[in-house]
C-alpha cells in the first residue's frame, strides 16, 4: 500500500480536478453529485437523530416532564419525516449509488447527468420547505399524515411540509430514471446482465419501486394539500370521503418505501460478504433475482398496516398471506450471504463487521415482521412499541448499517484515504450494541402493551425505557464517532492505492480517487461478478510486492 | 426513428454529451428516459383514477347529477383542440426527420397556440363554475335537475373536488407542455435539429401525446358518466 504515496500527489483526479463553490453546486459530475449528496443527508440524519434523542430523553421518566404533549408529538413526526424522507431514502441510492453505478458498469457518467444534479436541488429545496415548516409551526400528524387529522384538524404547517416531501419525492424519481436508463443503455462492452454486480441488481429493483411508487405518495399527499388549502373534498368523511382510501394511497407507497431504504444496502452486504471472504457469492441468480422478487411482490402488501383499520376480514387474510411471502426472497438473500461465508477466508474488518450487524439484525427485524403479519399477533401488537422496534431493526439495523458498511468498504475510492482501521471496528461495535440496548427493550415494552407516540406511561415501563434511552446516548457516539475519522482521514489518512482489498469489480480498477471522467478507456469485460476465486488474495498479493 | 447508419463518424456531430458512445446510445437513452417518466406518469395520474373509481361506484347517483351539469359542447370542442394538438406534434416530428425547418417551426407554434385555446376554453369552464357554486367549500350548492331525485352535497363536493383536481393537474401538465414546446420551438427556430439529431422534439412530443391522452380519458370520465334524456 505505501508504493501509492509517491505518484498520488499530482494526478489530476475529480476532486482537484477544480475549486470553488461554483465547481460543486454547478458540477454534472455524478462522484461530485454524490458527495454534495453525502453532505446534506448527514446534516439531515444529525437533525433526525437530534429529535430522537429529545424523545428518548422525554421517556426517560414515566411523567411528560421535558417537553408538552403537543411538542412531543411535533418531535416524533418531525424525527420520522426527516429520517424516512431525507434520510433513509436517500442515503445508500444518492450516495453510493450515484458515486457507484456509472463506475461498476465502466461509464462515463449517468445517462442524465443534468438531471442527476436537478435531482439533488429538488431534495436541497424540499429539504429547506420541511425545516422552514418545522421552525414555524412544526408538524404533528406524525409522519404518517393520517387524514381527516392532517386535512381537517391539526393546526400545523401541514400544507409546506407536504408540499416540501412533494418535491423532494421527484428527486427519487429523477434518481431512479437515471440509474435504470444507465443500467440499460451504458454498460460496458461485456458486462451482460448475468455478470452485473449485485449492488447494481439491487439498485435496478430500488428504482423500479421509486419509479412506480413516488408517484402515488406525490399525488396523495397533492390531495392532502388541495383539501386543506382548498376545501376539496376527496378524504373528508363529512362529506361522504373515505380516510381509508387515504391510507391505501399513502401505504401504497410507503410500503415499498421501506423497501427502497433495505434493497441496496442489500447490494453493498453482497458487495462486501463476497470480498471478505474471498469467494463467488453463492447462488448469483437466486440473490440477483430475490431483488426482482422483493420489489415485485413489495407491491401487494401494503394493506398489513391497516389490518385493524376497518378491512374486510377476506382482504387481510390476502395480505396477511402476501407480507409471508415477501419474507421468501429475503430469506433466500441471507441464507446465501451466510453460505457465502463457508469455507471462506473470512477477515473481520469493518465493512464486514457492519454486514455481520446487518445480517443479524435484519433478520431480527425480518422475522418480527412475520408476527406483524400475522393477524392474530397484529392485534395485539399494533400501535405499540413493538412495531417501532420491529421497523427499527428493518430501517436502522438493516439499512443504516449496509450504509455505513458501504461508506468504510468504498472510503478509499472516495476520498483517496484509508479510514483508521482500529477505530473503524471500535465505531463498529458501539454502534451494534448501542442499537441493540436502545431497541431490544423496545419489543418487550411492545408486547407488554406500551403504546407508540404517547409522551408519557405507566411506571411500571420505566426501566425498560431508561435501558433504551441509555442505548440511544451509545448510539449517538457509535454515530459521531464515523463522521470524525473520516473528515480526519481527509487530511491526515493513509493514502490508499487503487485497491486496498483487492476486491473484484469496475470501481476498483480505475484509480482512487477516480478522474472525471472514471475510466482513462472504455472497460472491456471478460469476467463473471466477483470472480475471488481467479484473483490473487491479500496474502499473494503483499509476497509479490 | 431515423435510420442514420454510421454511428463512427460522430465524434464532431453537435448535440453528442461526452459521456455517450455515439448518437445511437444517446437518443436511445433519452427516448427510454421519457418512457419511464410516462411510467411514473401513470401512476401519478393512477391515484386519481382509483379515487374516481371508488366513488363512483359508492355515489353514481351525485356523480352522473353532476356529470350533466358540466358544459358538453365547450368540452367536446377542447377534445377535438387536443386531438389537432397531437396530429401537429406528429407532423412536426416527421418535419424534423426531414429537416425541413421552416415546416417545423410552424407546425410547432400551431401547437403551442393549440395549447393555449385549450387552457383558455378550460379557463372559462372553471369560471362557470364559480358563478354556479360547484366550487367545493363553503359556498357549494348543487341543484338536482328534479326535485325527486334528491342529491347529497357532500358526494356532490367528492364529484367536483376530483373534477377540479383530475381537470388541474391536466391543465398543469399542458402548461409545462406549452413551456417545453416553448424552448422546442426556439431551438428549432435557431436550427439546432438537423435530420440526424431531434431527439428534443421527439421525447417532447412524446410528452405532449401522453397529456393528450390523460384528457381522452378525463373527457368520458367526468363528462360523459349519464347523457340519457331524463324527464
Amino acid at each position: 500500500m505505501a508504493t501509492a504515496v509517491s505518484i498520488a500527489p499530482e494526478r489530476e483526479h475529480y476532486l482537484n480536478k477544480e475549486y470553488g463553490i461554483r465547481s460543486w453546486l454547478l458540477t454534472t459530475d455524478h462522484k461530485r453529485i454524490a458527495l454534495l449528496y453525502l453532505v446534506s443527508i448527514t446534516f439531515f440524519f444529525f437533525i433526525g437523530g437530534f429529535f430522537a434523542l429529545l424523545i428518548r430523553l422525554e421517556l426517560l421518566t414515566p411523567a411528560g416532564d421535558l417537553v408538552q404533549a403537543d411538542t412531543y408529538n411535533k418531535l416524533f413526526t418531525m424525527h420520522g419525516v426527516i429520517m424516512v424522507f431525507f434520510f433513509l431514502i436517500p442515503a445508500v441510492p444518492a450516495v453510493l449509488g450515484n458515486f457507484l453505478v456509472p463506475l461498476m458498469i465502466g461509464a462515463r457518467d449517468l445517462a442524465f447527468p443534468k438531471i442527476n444534479l436537478l435531482s439533488w436541488y429538488c431534495y436541497i429545496a424540499g429539504g429547506i420547505l420541511v425545516l422552514h415548516a418545522m421552525l414555524t409551526g412544526g408538524l404533528d400528524t406524525g409522519w404518517t399524515f393520517y387524514t381527516p387529522f392532517s386535512t381537517a384538524f391539526s393546526n400545523t404547517a401541514v400544507v409546506e411540509a407536504g408540499l416540501g416531501i412533494f418535491i423532494n419525492g421527484f428527486s427519487s424519481i429523477l434518481t431512479g430514471l437515471n440509474f435504470i436508463v444507465t443500467i440499460h443503455r451504458m454498460r460496458a462492452p461485456g458486462l451482460t446482465w448475468s455478470r452485473l454486480p449485485l449492488f447494481l441488481w439491487s439498485h435496478y429493483a430500488t428504482s423500479v419501486i421509486m419509479l412506480l411508487g413516488t408517484p402515488v405518495i406525490a399525488i396523495t399527499l397533492v390531495l392532502v394539500v388541495l383539501e386543506r388549502a382548498f376545501h376539496l373534498g376527496i378524504f373528508d368523511p363529512t362529506r361522504g370521503g373515505d380516510p381509508l382510501l387515504f391510507q391505501h394511497l399513502f401505504w401504497f407507497y410507503s410500503h415499498p418505501a421501506v423497501y427502497i431504504m433495505i434493497l441496496p444496502s442489500m447490494g453493498v452486504v453482497s458487495e462486501i460478504v463476497t470480498c471478505f471472504s474471498r469467494k463467488r457469492i453463492f447462488g448469483y441468480y437466486f440473490v440477483a433475482m430475490a431483488s426482482i422478487g422483493i420489489a415485485v411482490i413489495g407491491f401487494f402488501v401494503w394493506a398489513h398496516h391497516m389490518f385493524v383499520a376497518g378491512m374486510s376480514l377476506y382482504a387481510a387474510l390476502i395480505f396477511s398471506i402476501l407480507s409471508y411471502l415477501v419474507a421468501v426472497p429475503s430469506a433466500i438473500k441471507v441464507f446465501n450471504w451466510t453460505a457465502t461465508l463457508y469455507k471462506g477466508s473470512v477477515s473481520f474488518s469493518t465493512p464486514m463487521l457492519y454486514v455481520f450487524g446487518f445480517i443479524g439484525l435484519f433478520t431480527m427485524g425480518g422475522l418480527t415482521g412475520l408476527f406483524l403479519a400475522a393477524l392474530g399477533i397484529d392485534v395485539h401488537v399494533t400501535d405499540t412499541y413493538f412495531v417501532v422496534a420491529h421497523f427499527h431493526y428493518i430501517m436502522v439495523g438493516g439499512t443504516v448499517m449496509g450504509y455505513l458498511g458501504g461508506m468504510h468498504y468504498w472510503w478509499p475510492k472516495i476520498s483517496g484515504r484509508l479510514y483508521p482501521e482500529a477505530w473503524g471496528r471500535l465505531a463498529a461495535l458501539i454502534v451494534f450494541l448501542g442499537f441493540n440496548l436502545t431497541f431490544f427493550p423496545q419489543f418487550i415494552l411492545g408486547y407488554l402493551g406500551m403504546p407508540r407516540r404517547y409522551w408519557q406511561y405507566p411506571p411500571e415501563f420505566q426501566v425498560l425505557n431508561v435501558l433504551s434511552t441509555a442505548g440511544s446516548t451509545i448510539l449517538a457516539v457509535g454515530y459521531l464517532l464515523p463522521m470524525v475519522y473520516f473528515l480526519w482521514s481527509m487530511r491526515y489518512g493513509e493514502l490508499a492505492d487503487d485497491n486496498p482489498w483487492d476486491a473484484a469489480g469496475l470501481e476498483w480498477k480505475t484509480s482512487s480517487p477516480p478522474p472525471t471522467f472514471n475510466f482513462d478507456e472504455t472497460p472491456v469485460v471478460t469476467w463473471e461478478a466477483y470472480n475471488y476465486d481467479e484473483l490473487p488474495t491479500p496474502q499473494e498479493v503483499h509476497v509479490e510486492q | 426513428m431515423s435510420n442514420s447508419p454510421a454511428p463512427l463518424v460522430l465524434e464532431h456531430t453537435p448535440g453528442l454529451q461526452h459521456h455517450f458512445a455515439d448518437m445511437e446510445q444517446q437518443r436511445n437513452a433519452s427516448s427510454l428516459g421519457m418512457w419511464i417518466f410516462l411510467g411514473t406518469e401513470i401512476m401519478f395520474f393512477g391515484g386519481m383514477f382509483l379515487a374516481y373509481l371508488v366513488y363512483r361506484m359508492w355515489y353514481f347517483n351525485e356523480f352522473a347529477a353532476g356529470s350533466r351539469t358540466l358544459n358538453l359542447l365547450v368540452g367536446a370542442v377542447n377534445t377535438a383542440v387536443l386531438i389537432c394538438s397531437s396530429l401537429t406534434v406528429a407532423l412536426s416530428v416527421r418535419a424534423a426527420q426531414l429537416g425541413k425547418r421552416t415546416l417545423l417551426v410552424t407546425l410547432l407554434a400551431l401547437t403551442i397556440l393549440f395549447g393555449l385555446v385549450f387552457l383558455g376554453v378550460k379557463a372559462y369552464e372553471w369560471d362557470e363554475k364559480f358563478t354556479e357554486h360547484h366550487v367545493p367549500g363553503y359556498s357549494f350548492h348543487f341543484q338536482p335537475e328534479s326535485p325527486e331525485k334528491p342529491v347529497d352535497q357532500g358526494h356532490a363536493q367528492i364529484f367536483f373536488s376530483l373534477y377540479f383536481a383530475m381537470t388541474g393537474m391536466h391543465a398543469l401538465h399542458m402548461i409545462i407542455g406549452v413551456g417545453i414546446f416553448s424552448v422546442i420551438t426556439w431551438m428549432a427556430w435557431r436550427g439546432r435539429f438537423t435530420p440526424e439529431y431531434h431527439t428534443p422534439v421527439e421525447i417532447a412530443g412524446l410528452y405532449w401525446h401522453f397529456v393528450d391522452i390523460v384528457w381522452i380519458y378525463l373527457f368520458p370520465l367526468l363528462y360523459l358518466i349519464d347523457r340519457r334524456p331524463h324527464g
